[in-house]
């Protein structure tokens, strides 16, 4: 019996196994940043315990910092301290930082790929759900709670039980204006918010290949969202092609061996799954999400679900959704007035993303009753847009260029939308208040927000497109 | 070092029947700015919990005085979204033990086994009978018992066994920690780094 992409890699990092216990997994890069490292520091002084592999640690400032004029001192106090806390603990420690002001800064999930940190069939962790988007490049990659951090960051291992294998099958041609976010976003309303927990996901097929690996981040970015935990997707020539040449990745003698390994990085063909999906890409809709968690998603055109359509225990925490959502049954989001469009997170905010959302909005303008922010996922990102004059087409547009950061994904900086304003967001949660206590989050692609962040309502990206016939 | 000990709990329970209850509602991000464990409970369910202006919302069952207890019981899918494990601290410092589903998100269950909370996953039917007892009578009480794997509703006698992974079930009842065990590995770890 052949095994699973998943299986390899496990097996290959299992420094223990006992029966009875999770496997101790070796970690090859623990990526840290501010919020969720302070306590597991602490745990570590209490202990009397260095960190184990220093230079297996990388860390970076991105969830509270400010994305405009990070030159000057963060003003909100507790951020501030929370940056300062994460330099002090990284310089006691020996722990390279990417702090704020370091061309090499931005949101983990970013910094970790375009530094040529994640590779094909490594394991990464983080105290950050979102690590998943790693397995984009035929990795394991987890997110992980503090208690865990400290436990990385004490022994370069992480305990762990070994996950059901699910594959999920995308096959067929995207129609125009559909692309990676739409994907995950109309797996997630296939199978629920739930539906992959207790799964690592490899995704698979020719639709998912044909993807670029800003694409395949954005999916794997998402496994989460359906619970999964993990997604990942076997290397091929895009994901070498992509490594190739990037600051930290091998070279010379080192990279030819690096390659001849990833290269036999895939399921094989007789490898057993717990679980085997398919999808049809013609299938697949502009997606939008019109409740409070990632499962409750649309095709654009389409209408919200009736309550009625769903179980009498369901329809409780449904109708607290719509409440939330100030929305109804059977109502289209087509055309409904929005104020804000959020182009960032570390579900779209690659460099690709960017140029996607400058190639439709040059010689166009945003509506007046629209705020726009686009943040880049890295410095990196930024100063690649700023060269290019992506930031003058975005200026002209109304989309100001600002600086990275998670921003207002999760509204932990200033970047929040107000109470009751609706936000058509590139992020990865619908969540209630996510973006700001009250906020109401639309999620959807780049190319959907910047279309409706140019009519000022909920719009099908596809009518700009028939008659432009871009993209 | 030694965690919170679990062996069994006897106790009225709060009943909040909402699906997908996310990491976010349990603690919103903004208040994930503290650097220690402490304090978390005061802003648990905060945006359910509290109005704009910091006044108690009456309708949300943490402001009702007639429930009360060490349990916390909740629709499917709780704990999904962020892998804060914050969440589990604001649970546990808020004075709850044990949190009751018919589903868990993986990384929630983890952090809080991690502290010492345990995620007691039953069957939707089950959970069923725990919120007809609780609304029935607000001082219903629920045995659970961690050591023989059981949940009970004392008043009817019902009850169901639960699953609990073995090494988390000894960590628990006995205050063991995973640093603790992975450390009695490092020279396999060595190992492991040497051969590579």
């Amino acid at each position: 019996m052949g095994q699973t992409l998943f299986d390899k890699i496990w097996d290959a990092h299992v420094v223990s196994s006992s029966e009875g216990f999770p496997d101790i997994l070796y970690i090859d890069t623990h990526f840290i940043h501010e919020v969720t490292s302070p306590q597991a520091f602490d745990g570590l002084r209490q202990r009397g315990l260095p960190v184990f592999r220093p230079k297996q640690t990388v860390a970076t400032a991105d969830h509270n910092v400010p994305t405009i004029d990070q030159h000057l001192p963060i003003k909100e106090e507790l951020s501030r301290y929370q940056v300062d806390m994460l330099t002090k603990n990284c310089k006691e420690f020996g722990i390279e930082l990417y702090g704020l002001g370091h061309p090499y800064q931005g949101i983990v999930h970013v910094i970790g790929p375009e530094l040529g940190i994640t590779r094909p069939g490594g394991t990464y962790v983080c105290g950050d759900s979102h690590t998943s988007t790693h397995g984009a490049f035929g990795a394991i990659a987890f997110g992980i709670g503090t208690s865990q951090v400290e436990q990385v960051l004490a022994t370069q291992c992480l305990l762990q039980s070994r996950p059901k294998r699910m594959k999920i099958e995308v096959n067929g041609k995207l129609q125009k204006g559909v692309g990676a976010k739409d994907i995950i976003l109309y797996i997630i309303s296939q199978i629920s918010a739930a539906g992959g927990t207790g799964y690592a996901v490899e995704y698979a097929g020719d639709t998912i290949r044909s993807l670029s690996m800003e694409g395949r981040m954005t999916i794997c970015n998402m496994s989460i969202e359906m619970g999964a935990r993990c997604g990942l997707i076997a290397p091929d020539e895009t994901t070498i092609n992509y490594v190739k040449g990037r600051e930290f990745a091998p070279k010379g003698e080192e990279w030819d061996k690096a390659v001849a390994y990833w290269e036999t990085l895939y399921s094989d063909a007789d490898a057993a799954f717990d679980e085997v999906l398919s999808f049809k890409a013609e299938d697949i809709e502009p997606m939008i999400t019109y409740g409070t968690n990632p499962g409750m998603g649309i095709g654009v055109t389409q209408h919200v679900p009736e309550t009625a359509s769903f179980e009498a225990k369901e329809q409780g925490s449904y109708k607290k959704a719509l409440d939330y959502m100030g929305l109804h049954d059977d109502e289209t989001l087509l055309g409904k007035p929005i104020d804000y469009v959020f182009i960032g997170s570390c579900t779209n905010s690659r460099i690709e993303d960017l140029r996607q959302v400058a190639e439709f909005v040059k010689g166009k303008h945003k509506a007046d009753n629209v705020t726009v922010w686009v943040v880049p996922g890295s410095k990196q990102v930024q100063q690649q847009a700023i060269a290019e004059g992506l930031d003058k087409i975005f200026n002209e547009a109304g989309f100001p260029l600002r600086e990275p950061g998670c921003s207002a994904c999760l509204g932990m900086n200033e970047d929040k939308i107000p109470a009751g304003k609706y936000c058509v967001s590139t992020s990865n949660r619908n969540f209630e208040g996510r973006q700001g206590p009250n906020s109401r989050t639309f999620l959807a692609s780049p190319l959907t927000a910047a279309a409706s962040a140019i009519t000022g309502v909920v719009t099908d990206i596809r009518t700009f497109l028939k008659e432009e016939e871009l993209v | 070092m030694a965690t919170k000990i679990f062996k069994h709990i006897q106790t009225s329970v709060v009943p909040l029947p909402i699906e997908n209850i996310d990491t976010d509602q349990i603690i919103p991000a903004r208040f994930l700015k503290a650097t220690t464990r402490d304090g978390f409970g005061n802003n648990l369910f905060r945006d359910w919990r509290f109005d704009g202006d910091d006044n108690p919302k009456q309708d949300f069952v943490l402001n009702n005085p007639n429930y009360s207890g060490k349990i916390l019981v909740a629709g499917k899918n709780f704990g999904c979204g962020s892998s804060r494990e914050h969440a589990a601290w604001a649970i546990a410092d808020y004075g709850f033990d044990a949190v009751v589903s018919s589903f868990f998100a993986d990384i929630f269950k983890g952090n809080a086994l991690n502290n010492g909370l345990l995620p007691v996953q039953v069957s939707e039917d089950f959970l069923k009978k725990i919120f007809d007892a609780v609304y029935a009578d607000e001082h219903a009480v629920v045995e659970i018992d961690l050591v023989d794997q059981f949940i009970k509703i004392v008043a009817t006698g019902e009850q169901e066994s639960f699953e609990v992974n073995p090494y988390k079930k000894a960590c628990m009842t006995n205050g063991y920690d995973d640093i603790d065990y992975i450390l009695s590995k490092k020279d396999e770890i060595a190992e492991f780094e040497s051969v590579r």
